[in-house]
């Protein structure tokens, strides 16, 4: 059926889908100030949602430092991460803390222009977003003299994207912004410095951006109140796979991945994949681990796999994912995600040595070191994690015992 | 290809750089309008978008070619993209891809020959938690099962 844009499901959660009333959080900026929406957002100890988990004040205070004649706030809406749609529902259903988080960057960091990257997969959300921007500007929220504050413009354009999973990697995104292939840039110089045109530029995922409005208008001490010492506040889980209640999901960072388990009603578990096909996956035995930056870490993505799964069915799925998405600039990415596919379909076939196992999985470290971005650098993970997760499973059983074949 | 054809093309990309500038960040831009209307980005588009952004069309091609929405080959009216990534794929994927295949007459990458579709696979659309999903155009449509997903195939013109 085509999908219905809204859900009328009330979502509740303790920071994100807790009461917001849109423009209270840029009330509440222009009331603080510069110095103070920096100092908030500092003791809050937000870290960026998109998945790198920069700290999300260094970020704004270096653009805000850097002196320019433009900036930009680029909203990352490329969510790519397979089994990831939080940013989805972020988008449909609260695109107030989204956007009011990008006018409150705009309104630190003195950038004027906030860009939407929104991917091309997610051009049907184009008019409700168009609408919300215009509502936004009739109300005074948006162009010029936000508020009746002398000086405060800022303006929202969305862009689209053309079907590219790398573009949603910062410096590959301002290339494509740019109207070149998404191919990700060396860095340093960072997007904070050299950007969008050259401009210091924010690039901050949806949710980093959404959780802004939440942190100025209640407070970062109200805000750190949840999660866990290293990992601050919630965060959204976009849960899929085998339980009976997949969805999105608002929990405290720390949660433990069985706890979650339970909460999606999952039955007979035999593995999860904690951060989409870049991430790892754990076996039964590391169920007791928590979600949060010094644990198991994720941008989102919860893929549960049941008793009946072929794990080796599953990594081929997820290698050729990175052999069509490698952007092919460098060697170790371009040429490695293809022989650890090879490599899948040889183990596939029976057609391997445990030593030439063992070079695929050397090749896969080389690869998380030598290569340029994160997309070759964490390609591995799932390769290396589920070969030796579930070794028994794929190396020594015939796989017969494995019911449905397929993945 | 007709002379008439080139000239309303040729008027259709002046207009889109009007429109969007004719600076190189505007390139994505008028690539994805030419590929919306046109259902590819043709040689003479290619010429004419690198004539008047005044760039080689060797850097219009690169661009094309990098993202995998635009095309230089046409396509038919519709783009019918099914996910073939993880989640999808546990969802059944497998049977919505044989059937729609089987019900075509094509296979993935294909185009009806009346051009009335084109068999597409995509990476994660982002609606994991409701496959199969797949997207025709700009539209995306979940919980699929093999008859839904040819039902609405059929009714598409
Ligand atoms: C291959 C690749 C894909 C990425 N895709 C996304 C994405 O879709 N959305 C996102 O916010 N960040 C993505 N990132 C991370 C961005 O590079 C960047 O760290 C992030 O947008 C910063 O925002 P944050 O600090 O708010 O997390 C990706 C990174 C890589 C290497
Ligand atoms: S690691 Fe892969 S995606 Fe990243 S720059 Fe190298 S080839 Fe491109
Ligand atoms: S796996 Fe198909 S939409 Fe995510």
């Amino acid at each position: 059926m085509e999908t219905t844009l809204k859900t009328s499901k009330k979502r509740t959660g303790p920071v994100l889908f807790s009461n917001y009333q849109q423009a209270d959080g840029i009330k509440k900026a222009i009331e603080l100030g510069r110095e103070n929406i920096l100092l908030e957002l500092k003791n809050s100890g937000l870290k960026g949602r998109g998945g790198a988990g920069f700290s999300t004040a260094t970020k704004w205070m270096l653009s805000a430092a850097a002196n320019a004649e433009k900036k930009f706030i680029v909203c990352n809406a490329d969510e790519g991460e397979p089994g990831t749609f939080k940013d989805r529902v972020l988008l449909l259903e609260y695109p107030e803390l989204v956007f009011d988080g990008m006018v409150i960057a705009g309104f630190t960091i003195g950038a004027k222009t906030g860009i939407v990257y929104l991917r091309g997969e997610y051009e049907y959300m184009l008019p409700s977003l168009e609408g919300f921007l215009n509502n936004m500007k009739e109300e005074n929220l948006l162009g010029k003299n936000i508020l009746e504050k002398e000086g405060f413009d800022f303006d929202i354009n969305i862009r689209l994207g053309s079907g590219a999973y790398v573009c949603g990697e910062e410096t590959a995104l301002i290339e494509s912004l740019e109207g070149y292939r998404g191919e990700p840039r060396n860095r340093p110089p960072f997007p904070v410095n050299t950007g969008y045109l050259g401009y210091p530029t924010i690039v901050n995922n949806v949710e980093t951006l959404a959780s802004i409005p939440h942190i100025i208008y209640k407070g970062g001490e109200w805000f750190k109140k949840n999660g866990t010492d290293k990992s601050k506040g919630s965060k959204l889980f976009s849960v899929s796979g085998d339980c009976r209640k997949p969805g999105v999901y608002e929990l405290q960072w720390g949660t433990k991945i069985n706890e979650l388990l339970d909460i999606v009603e999952a039955k007979n578990c035999k593995a999860v994949q904690v951060g989409g096909a870049s991430g790892v996956c754990l076996p039964k035995s590391q169920f007791n681990r928590s979600l949060a930056y010094e644990d198991a870490v994720t941008g989102g993505s919860i893929i549960i796999f049941d008793e009946s799964r072929n794990m080796l069915k599953i990594l081929k799925n997820f290698m050729e994912f990175f052999v069509e998405e490698s952007c092919g600039q460098c060697t170790p990415c371009r040429v490695g995600n293809t022989k650890l596919l090879e490599g899948v379909e040889n183990i596939e076939k029976g057609e391997y040595t445990f030593s030439y196992i063992n070079k695929l999985k050397e090749l896969g470290k080389t690869m998380q070191a030598a290569s340029k971005c994160g997309l070759g650098q964490s390609s591995p993970n799932s390769f290396i994690s589920i070969l030796d997760n579930f070794k028994e499973e794929i190396f020594y059983s015939n796989r017969k015992g494995i019911k449905n074949v397929k993945a | 290809m007709l002379v008439v054809e080139k000239n309303n093309l040729s008027y259709e990309i002046e207009r889109m750089i009007k429109e969007y500038g004719n600076d190189r960040q505007s390139l994505l831009q008028i690539l994805q309008a030419i590929q919306k209307k046109y259902k590819h980005i043709s040689d003479f588009a290619q010429q004419e978008i690198a004539r008047l952004m005044n760039i080689h069309p060797v850097e219009v091609y690169s661009v094309i070619s990098f993202y995998s929405f635009l095309s230089t080959e046409p396509k038919g009216r519709n783009i019918v993209r099914l996910c073939k990534t993880i989640a999808c794929d546990m969802a059944g994927k497998d049977a919505v891809e044989i059937a729609v295949k089987r019900e075509l007459g094509i296979s993935f990458g294909e185009t009806t020959n009346d051009q009335r579709i084109s068999l597409e696979y995509t990476n994660c659309l982002g609606m994991c938690n409701e496959g199969p999903a797949m997207l025709i155009n700009e539209k995306v449509y979940t919980h699929l099962d093999p008859e839904m997903a040819v039902n609405i195939l059929n009714e598409i013109k």
